[in-house]
């Protein structure tokens, strides 16, 4: 296996849907090459920090404020 | 952070269609309940895409309202949330086309780009890079590098990686292929791996100082 054709797969490694023998191809190919193994590691923990840490949180006020328009709002629809 | 509740078994009924049907059936607090449940990744994706808080204040407002309003179209063959980010999808384009004063705004745009796709930097991580930050660093170096991606690879890495939608899920939010939908989830998630390694990768060992000479 090559370096492109793992980076071609990396997604289906990432989300662990690759089939048996394709595993073991990967495995090998990781065993000898850090390149694809530091991109393997490093795109999952890119994907983790941004799943745990909310860059966009919702203040209060604005989600009071969203409450506050939709009793408004949806009742003079209904 | 919130999470979406996984997908019913086929016989198990989603909790949001009886939400959903009480507020058919004319109960407004059942839909406060859906509109709870669902604030924060609706304000998130508007965020994402109008990178403006006001606009994605009106539009999270528009697409409840709208949502609300066009209840009797939801078929329910699809998850009420994804339905309800497509409307937020949509609602969120237009307002960036009001500010760009009309010009057509698709998922499309600016999407030629293949800076970062393919990897160049192969230094490893500092052990929990995250933590060498405070919280309010770490907010503006994840907001500033996931804002240099291209808005199409931007809402599908948040939808599958953020929100943990299915490639199909997502592919029907947005209106795209499943094959656009994968190729733009690894191009966004191999330039964001670049983006962030300028500043998670490990620092190279402090050369030792030399002994002053007394």
């Amino acid at each position: 296996m090559t370096c492109t054709e793992f980076l071609a797969m990396l997604d289906d490694v990432i989300d662990e849907s690759i089939a048996s023998q394709t595993r073991s191809e990967i495995e090998t190919h990781l065993r000898k090459c850090g390149h694809c193994e530091v991109v393997l590691n490093t795109t999952r923990q890119t994907i983790e920090i941004y799943r745990c840490h909310e860059i966009y949180e919702l203040p209060t006020s604005v989600s009071e404020r969203l409450h506050a328009a939709i009793r408004v709002r949806c009742k003079k629809v209904r | 952070m919130a999470t979406i509740q996984p997908i019913a078994g086929e016989n198990e009924q989603h909790p949001d269609v009886a939400l959903v049907e009480r507020v058919r059936a004319g109960d407004v607090a059942a839909y406060d309940t859906l509109v709870r449940k669902y604030e924060r990744q609706i304000f998130r994706i508007a965020q994402h895409i109008t990178q403006n808080r006001e606009d994605a204040e009106d539009v999270m407002q528009d697409a409840f309202v709208k949502a609300f309003e066009k209840l009797d179209q939801f078929q329910g063959n699809s998850k009420f949330y994804t339905w309800l980010v497509r409307i937020a999808v949509n609602e969120s384009l237009m307002r960036l086309r009001k500010r760009r004063t009309g010009r057509l705004v698709s998922m499309d745009d600016e999407i030629l780009t293949e800076e970062g796709s393919v990897p160049r930097d192969f230094a490893d991580w500092a052990p929990n890079p995250e933590q060498n930050y405070n919280r309010a660093e770490l907010a503006e170096i994840l907001k500033k590098t996931i804002q240099g991606l291209p808005p199409g690879f931007r809402v599908v890495f948040v939808l599958r990686d953020v929100d943990g939608l299915s490639t199909e899920e997502t592919a029907e939010t947005l209106g795209l292929s499943i094959p656009a939908v994968k190729s733009r989830l690894l191009r966004a998630r191999l330039q964001l791996r670049e983006r962030l390694s300028r500043y998670f990768k490990r620092k190279p060992a402090a050369k030792a100082t030399p002994a002053k000479r007394s």
